[in-house]
C-alpha cells in the first residue's frame, strides 16, 4: 500500500473489517454469509449485464467528457470509476421503485432506461432537465447538494401513505433510493433527512457514494468517523460496501430495498469507492492529489475486476469482442447527438413557471414577445 | 320556481377558527390533504389552528413532525411528488429561515425544472406578523423574499371569511403557496359564509384578486393582511375629517392584481401603500414603481409607502412605534393630499 499522503485514501480491504466485499480487486469472488446468498440470482449471463452496463456508461461518460473539452457542452461531472456503485445499486431496484439522483448518476439513469443523451440536455443549457422523471422513475438530477434526500425520505412517507410497504406482494411494495456524495453528508439537510426516515420508518434506502472528494475537500473534512457510522446514530441501519464491487454493492442494496419494502424502514448504504476523473470538467485535481493516490484506485477499477471474473467464470473473448464494438458504436453518435439538441425558444423561459395562469408572468411574456416582434420589423423595414 | 335556496350558513367565526375549518373542509373533500408541521396534533399548534384535527384525522395526516423545518418542507415536496397535498405549518415568520432553501430553490423551481411534467401543490402556513408582544424572530414579515422567487405565490388573508375560503383555494391549486396568517388577527371575529366554499373553489383566479373593501374617491390605499384593518380604521377616521377613502385589499402578494389596483387608482388619483414589512426594497416599492408607471398621468402626487423601519424588528414595548399605525397612516395620507 503506498503512503497516504492527504488522509484520504483508507486501504481498502485491509484495515475495513466491516467493509462488504464480494469480489476482490483480483477478481476473485469472496464469500460474505450475509451477502452471498443476495446474489445466487446473478448468473452468467446477468453478471455479463452489469459489464455490459459498466462499460456502455463508461464510455458514454468519456464521451460526454470529451464534448465537453471541445466546449460542446457547458460542464460534465464524471463518473469514471463509480460505475460499480451505480450500477450494482441500481440494477438491484425494482421498477416500481423511484430513484432521486444528485448530478453524477449516469450509470443509475442507465439502469432506469433513461436514454443516456437526454442526460447532455442539462449540460448543454437547453434544459433544466431533460427526461420525464415519472417514465422512469428517476427524479431530475438535484444541483443543490443533499437537498433531493428530504424529496426522497417525503416520497417514501407518501408511499407508506398509499400502502405499498409490507405487502409481500413484489410487484407492489416499493421505496425510494437517494444518491448523494460524502460531502452531502455535512449538509443539514441529509441529517434531517435521516431523522425524518428514521423516527417514521419510512421506506427509503440513503445510498452515499464516498467518493473521497468533495471537489477538493477529502472526506476527513466532512467527517470524523466512517460515514456509516453517522447513520447509526440516527438509528438507521448502516453497511459500508466495497463500491468498486459490483456484486457487492448489488447486494447490499437489495438486502436494503427488502427492509424498505417490507416495511422495515430506511437503511444508509455507504458505498466506499473512488471518483477517479475530475469533480467535474471545471475542476484541476492535480491540485489535491497525487498521481499515487489515483494510481492506487486504478488498480482497484470495477470494470477490470468484473472482467477478471467473467474470464474465470468462462466468459469468452467474443463476448468482450462483440462488447467493444457495441461501446464504439454507442459512443460514436454521442456527439452528434449532441450537436444536434436545438437551441430552446424564447418563449420556453415563460413556460411552466406556474402550473396556472399568472398575471406577472403573462405580462412579461408578453411585453418580451412585443419587444422580439420590434426587431422583426424593423429588419423587415431595412 | 317558488322555492328558496337554503340561506347561507353564516358563522361568527375568529380567523384562527375560520382556517381551521377551512383546512377540515379541504382535508374531508380529498384524502391527499395532510398537515405537517411542529406541535400541529394533540396541542393543535401554537396558535391552535389545527385543534381538533389530528383527534379526527389521525397522526398520519395531521403529522407532528421532528423540530426541523428545512425537513417539513423537504418532505412535503417529496411527499407532493408522490401525489399528496401537504399543507406545513411553519411555527412563526422568523423561523421559516432554515427551510428557505427548500421553498426558494427546490418547492418554488421543481415545475419549472421539470418544464411542468411535476407538480408540487405545497402550501405553506406561516403565523405571520407583529403586533402581539413576542418575543425577537416572532413578528417578522417576509414576504418580500418569498414574492421575489419566481414559482411561489404568496397570498395574505385579512379577515375570517376570506381566511375560511382562501385556505381551501391555496390547497386546491396546483402551485406552491405560502400562506401567511396575519397573526395579530387571529382572535378577530366575523361572519363567514361557510356554506359558500365549494363554488369559490373552482374559480382559479379568485386567490389572486384584489378587492375593493372601502369605496373612496380621494386617496387609494393598497393594504394586505394585518395591514388591511389598519388602513380600514384609517379610513373611518379620515372621513370624519372629510376626505373618501378607498382600501384596496390585495389578498395576493404574488402575483399582485394590478389591474383593479390601478383602476382604484385613476379613480383617485393618489395612492398609499400599507404594510408591516420594511419599507425598503418592500411589496410597496414594487407597488409604488409599477403605478407610477402605469398611472403616471392620472396620479396627483408621488405613491406613499407606510410601513416598518430598516432595523431588525424591534422588541416588544416599541413595535407599536415601528408598526405603521392610524396616525402613520392618516400622515401618509395628509402628505399625498397636500400635493
Ligand atoms: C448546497 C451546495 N453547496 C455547494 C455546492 C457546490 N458543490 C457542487 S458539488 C460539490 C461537492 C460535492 O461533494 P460530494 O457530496 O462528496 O459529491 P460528489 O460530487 O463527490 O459526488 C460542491 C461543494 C452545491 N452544489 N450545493
Amino acid at each position: 500500500m503506498t503512503t497516504d499522503t492527504t488522509g484520504a485514501i483508507p486501504p481498502v480491504g485491509e484495515t475495513d473489517d466491516d467493509l462488504i466485499q464480494l469480489l476482490t480487486p483480483e477478481g476473485e469472488r469472496v464469500h460474505h454469509e450475509a451477502y452471498t446468498p443476495r446474489i445466487d440470482d446473478l448468473d452468467r449471463a446477468a453478471l455479463e449485464g452489469l459489464y455490459r452496463d459498466m462499460v456502455l456508461v463508461r464510455r458514454f461518460d468519456s464521451e460526454a467528457t470529451s464534448l465537453q473539452r471541445h466546449g460542446e457542452l457547458g460542464l460534465w461531472p464524471p463518473s469514471l470509476g463509480q460505475e460499480a456503485a451505480q450500477v450494482g445499486s441500481g440494477r438491484a431496484l425494482a421498477p416500481q421503485d423511484y430513484v432521486f439522483p444528485s448530478y453524477r448518476e449516469l450509470g443509475v439513469a442507465w439502469t432506469r432506461g433513461v436514454d443516456l443523451h437526454q442526460v447532455l440536455h442539462q449540460f448543454r443549457g437547453e434544459d433544466h432537465g431533460g427526461w420525464d422523471p415519472a417514465a422512469h422513475n428517476f427524479h431530475l438530477y438535484a444541483l443543490v447538494i443533499g437537498s433531493h434526500t428530504l424529496h426522497a425520505t417525503g416520497y417514501a412517507m407518501g408511499i407508506q401513505r398509499d400502502g405499498d410497504v409490507g405487502t409481500g406482494d413484489p410487484d407492489r411494495d416499493r421505496a425510494a433510493v437517494v444518491y448523494f456524495g460524502d460531502g452531502a453528508t455535512a449538509q443539514g439537510d441529509v441529517n434531517e433527512a435521516l431523522t425524518f426516515a428514521a423516527v417514521n420508518d419510512a421506506p427509503v434506502v440513503f445510498y452515499c457514494q464516498n467518493n473521497h472528494w468533495a471537489i477538493s475537500e477529502p472526506t476527513t473534512r466532512q467527517s470524523r468517523v466512517p460515514l456509516s457510522h453517522r447513520g447509526q446514530g440516527f438509528g438507521v441501519p448502516s453497511v459500508r460496501v466495497d463500491g468498486n464491487d459490483v456484486l457487492a454493492c448489488y447486494a447490499v442494496t437489495a438486502e436494503a430495498l427488502e427492509r424498505a419494502h417490507s416495511g422495515g424502514g430506511p437503511t444508509f448504504i455507504e458505498a466506499v469507492t473512488y471518483r477517479m476523473g475530475a469533480h467535474t470538467t471545471s475542476d484541476d485535481p492535480t491540485r489535491y492529489r497525487t498521481r499515487a493516490d489515483e494510481e492506487v484506485w486504478r488498480r482497484r477499477d470495477p470494470i477490470e475486476r468484473l472482467a477478471t471474473l467473467l474470464r474465470a467464470e468462462g466468459s469468452g473473448e467474443e463476448f468482450f469482442t462483440a462488447l467493444e464494438a457495441e461501446a464504439e458504436a454507442f459512443g460514436e453518435g454521442v456527439r452528434d447527438y449532441c450537436r444536434a439538441i436545438p437551441v430552446p425558444p424564447d418563449s420556453r423561459m415563460f413556460e411552466n413557471v406556474y402550473a396556472t395562469e399568472n398575471a406577472q408572468v403573462s405580462a412579461e411574456r408578453e411585453w418580451f414577445t412585443e419587444y422580439q416582434e420590434g426587431f422583426d420589423t424593423e429588419e423587415a423595414a431595412g | 320556481m317558488t322555492a328558496t335556496a337554503p340561506a347561507p350558513a353564516n358563522q361568527r367565526l375568529a380567523m384562527a377558527k375560520a382556517i381551521n375549518l377551512g383546512l377540515r373542509r379541504a382535508m374531508e373533500r380529498d384524502a391527499k390533504v395532510l398537515l405537517m408541521g411542529e406541535d400541529i396534533g394533540a396541542l393543535g399548534g401554537v396558535f391552535r389552528v389545527t385543534d381538533g384535527l389530528q383527534k379526527d384525522f389521525g397522526g398520519d395526516r395531521v403529522v407532528d413532525t421532528p423540530l426541523a423545518e428545512s425537513g417539513i418542507v423537504g418532505t412535503a415536496i417529496g411527499l407532493a411528488v408522490a401525489g399528496y397535498r401537504p399543507v406545513c405549518e411553519i411555527q412563526f415568520d422568523g423561523f421559516i429561515f432554515p427551510a428557505f432553501n427548500q421553498i426558494t430553490t427546490q418547492l418554488a423551481k421543481m415545475h419549472y425544472r421539470s418544464r411542468g411534467r411535476v407538480q408540487v401543490p405545497v402550501v405553506i402556513r406561516v403565523p405571520y406578523g407583529g403586533g402581539i408582544g413576542a418575543v425577537e424572530h416572532h413578528s417578522e414579515s417576509p414576504e418580500a423574499l418569498f414574492a421575489h422567487t419566481a414559482g411561489l405565490r404568496v397570498v395574505s388573508p385579512a379577515n375570517p371569511s376570506d381566511a375560511f375560503t382562501m385556505i381551501q383555494q391555496a390547497i386546491a391549486c396546483p402551485d406552491p403557496v405560502l400562506f401567511l396568517e396575519p397573526k395579530s388577527r387571529y382572535w378577530d371575529k366575523a361572519d363567514v359564509e361557510v356554506s359558500a366554499a365549494e363554488q369559490v373553489l373552482d374559480a382559479d383566479a379568485g386567490l389572486n384578486q384584489a378587492r375593493i373593501v372601502r369605496p373612496g374617491t380621494d386617496v387609494t390605499l393598497a393594504a394586505y393582511g394585518p395591514s388591511v384593518a389598519t388602513a380600514l380604521r384609517a379610513a373611518s377616521a379620515a372621513e370624519a375629517e372629510g376626505h373618501s377613502l378607498e382600501v384596496v385589499d390585495l389578498r395576493s402578494i404574488s402575483p399582485i392584481d394590478f389591474d383593479t389596483l390601478t383602476e382604484s387608482v385613476r379613480r383617485t388619483g393618489r395612492l398609499v401603500v400599507v404594510h408591516e414589512a420594511p419599507v425598503f426594497f418592500g411589496a410597496g416599492a414594487e407597488i409604488a414603481a409599477r403605478v407610477s408607471q402605469e398611472c403616471f398621468y392620472h396620479l396627483e402626487a408621488p405613491v406613499a409607502r407606510v410601513g416598518g423601519f430598516h432595523a431588525p424588528y424591534p422588541v416588544a414595548k416599541l413595535e407599536h412605534d415601528y408598526l405603521p399605525d392610524l396616525d402613520r397612516v392618516l400622515h401618509a395620507v395628509d402628505g399625498v393630499l397636500a400635493h
